[in-house]
């Protein structure tokens, strides 16, 4: 038995499951990570968190029903980033207090739907796929929406990519060039929905928020520019990804028959890079 | 009354927020290369009246022309420095990125180096003393640094006019001795009108050649020899102000109890300026 027969459980690489799973959580390590940086210097996390756990009652509502939950994560979440913005308070603190109330609201209504779910269709793992993810039961029918999201959030991204940079330098150096903020804020929020959606799929809607900033934070910690910031914090995010599937598949021999959910191993692996990232920062010149 | 040489010209510009007017029957102008002090006390509407020159504030009457332009046209002539831009957080963003946002930051799509973005870049750099920090990151710089990137970032589309908010508040003495000194070098080499509010005129008495003091919504505005005197300026603050002059240097005090002094030249460190 080799080293990478030891690290690759045998047949990880033909498992159908697998590779849907390593190809959507892709995607949405790398548009999360993307967007997140962003997030990050604009100090919305709290917001980006919050979108997830409102999307939550989409992905809920999908399983109601019965459609997929791709569609119930992306239609909740940015409407969701279409209010946020519509409420357009200008202090962080005011922001803060929306923000906490309507996401409180949000998972409200993600608890009936849940128990209508539960009471009526008999789904009984819809609350902890929900809320925890469940990248190993995803249809291979959704790789190519999934994946057609996050191009599209990466490419809205790319567009709004200079406005968006100087806004979140100072709104009013963005303003008196033209720009005009509020949309540029709510195209923020509508690509992080993207993201969001995308995330909650893979490791579920509480634990999007690691996916989103955890790398983007680390990545923030480390580089000099944003192209740079960019590209790390997705390279951190495809590593915690892949690895936390890879280790998440090998736990299958650990506790036979009972594998460890794959949200606590990317979740970790994220934590650890983003501790990782506080030892080693770029040396700073001393001030004239 | 329109001045047509004039690059900044407002005319009995009033602002009203809801409930409250702010600025009333405000008219000033500017002259190429003219560096004016806007002074006066916090809440006095400084910043308001550079948010409605820039066109970030409607204004409830009046006109604001520059270069002759009154509409969105003028966008284009004006370079702003905002007020207090702390940069605590860390930001992935070099100060020459920050130059470079100055001229294209408001076009779609990403940005792709090319020879001609990164001359003007350097040259910017260059002209604010600011290519031994070029390569740091902007939240690592000093208050001094920070602003001499932004003034970089205002320029760096030639504009004819600056605007400044508050450019000396938090800086060092030495950090405010260079802004100044850089600003009158825009002003007096490249002809640029540069308008900057401060609520201590003392570090710009040597250079300003023109104030306008705002005080309950007005305006008094005056070349800086007319309202830099001691009945003048008495008048402006409501309160008894010495203008003293030694050796051809010009000091603004507020008359107050001597024990409170040292605390006000800790706080603003008074400057001693020769009157050109």
């Amino acid at each position: 038995m080799t080293l990478f027969d030891a690290i690759v459980a045998p047949g990880f690489f033909a498992n159908g499951p697998v590779q849907t799973a390593l190809l959507v959580g892709g995607g949405a390590a790398v548009i999360s990570a993307a967007i997140g940086v962003f997030t990050v210097i604009r100090g919305q996390s709290f917001a980006g968190h919050a979108l997830a756990d409102v999307s939550s009652a989409g992905g809920s509502l999908a399983f109601l029903v019965g459609f997929a939950p791709l569609w119930g994560f992306l239609g909740i979440a940015a409407l969701a980033a279409m209010a946020l913005e519509a409420v357009g308070l200008r202090r962080a603190r005011e922001r803060d207090l929306a923000t906490g109330v309507v996401f409180g609201a949000g998972l409200g209504l993600t608890a009936l739907l849940l128990h209508f779910a539960i009471a009526t269709r008999s789904s009984s793992g819809a609350a902890i796929s929900v809320m925890f993810g469940s990248i190993f039961a995803i249809p291979s029918g959704v790789v190519l929406p999934a994946l057609a999201v996050g191009a599209g959030g990466l490419i809205l991204l790319g567009a709004i990519w200079r406005p968006l940079l100087l806004a979140s330098l100072h709104p009013d150096l963005a303003a008196a060039r033209g720009i005009r903020v509020p949309l540029v804020g709510l195209l923020h929020l509508l690509v992080l929905s993207l993201a969001v959606t995308l995330s909650a799929m893979t490791v579920g809607a509480i634990l999007s928020t690691a996916l989103l900033v955890g790398p983007a934070a680390a990545a923030v910690r480390l580089t000099r520019s944003a192209g740079q910031a960019v590209l790390l914090a997705a390279g951190l995010g495809l590593v915690a990804c892949w690895g936390g599937i890879l280790l998440a598949y090998d736990s299958y021999g650990w506790t036979p028959g009972r594998p460890w959910p794959v949200s606590f191993f990317i979740v970790s692996l994220i934590f650890a890079l983003y501790l990782l990232s506080g030892l080693r920062r770029p040396a700073r010149l001393r001030e004239a | 009354m329109t001045d047509p040489m004039a690059t900044l010209d407002v005319e009995q510009l009033s602002v009203a927020f809801p409930g409250r007017p702010v600025l009333r029957d405000v008219s000033f102008s500017l002259r190429p290369g003219e560096f004016c002090g806007l002074i006066g006390s916090n809440g006095s509407g400084k910043t308001t009246l550079l948010r409605t020159i820039l066109g970030l504030q409607a204004p409830s009457a009046g006109t604001v022309r520059i270069g002759g332009h009154s509409g969105a046209g003028r966008r284009g002539l004006m370079g702003y420095v905002p007020q207090k831009i702390g940069f605590e957080t860390e930001m992935p963003l070099r100060a020459r990125d920050v130059v470079a946002l100055g001229l294209d930051g408001a076009r779609l799509g990403l940005s792709f180096p090319s020879r001609v973005r990164t001359r003007k870049v350097e040259e910017m750099l260059e002209a604010v003393d600011a290519q031994a920090f070029a390569d740091q990151r902007i939240s690592d710089l000093s208050g001094g640094q920070q602003q001499r990137i932004l003034i970089a970032h205002a320029m760096i589309r030639r504009p004819k006019l600056l605007l400044l908010d508050e450019p000396l508040a938090n800086l060092d003495v030495a950090a405010v001795a260079d802004i100044v000194h850089l600003l009158h070098w825009f002003a007096h080499e490249e002809g640029i009108t540069i308008l900057v509010s401060a609520h201590d005129m003392n570090p710009l008495l040597g250079v300003m050649d023109r104030i306008v003091y705002l005080a309950q919504g007005r305006a008094a505005t005056g070349r800086t020899e007319e309202v830099v005197r001691t009945e003048v300026l008495s008048r402006l603050y409501g309160h008894h102000i010495d203008v003293i002059r030694v050796h051809g240097r010009v000091l603004v005090v507020a008359a107050g109890a001597a024990d409170e002094i040292p605390i006000a030249m800790e706080r603003h460190p008074v400057h001693v300026c020769e009157i050109p």
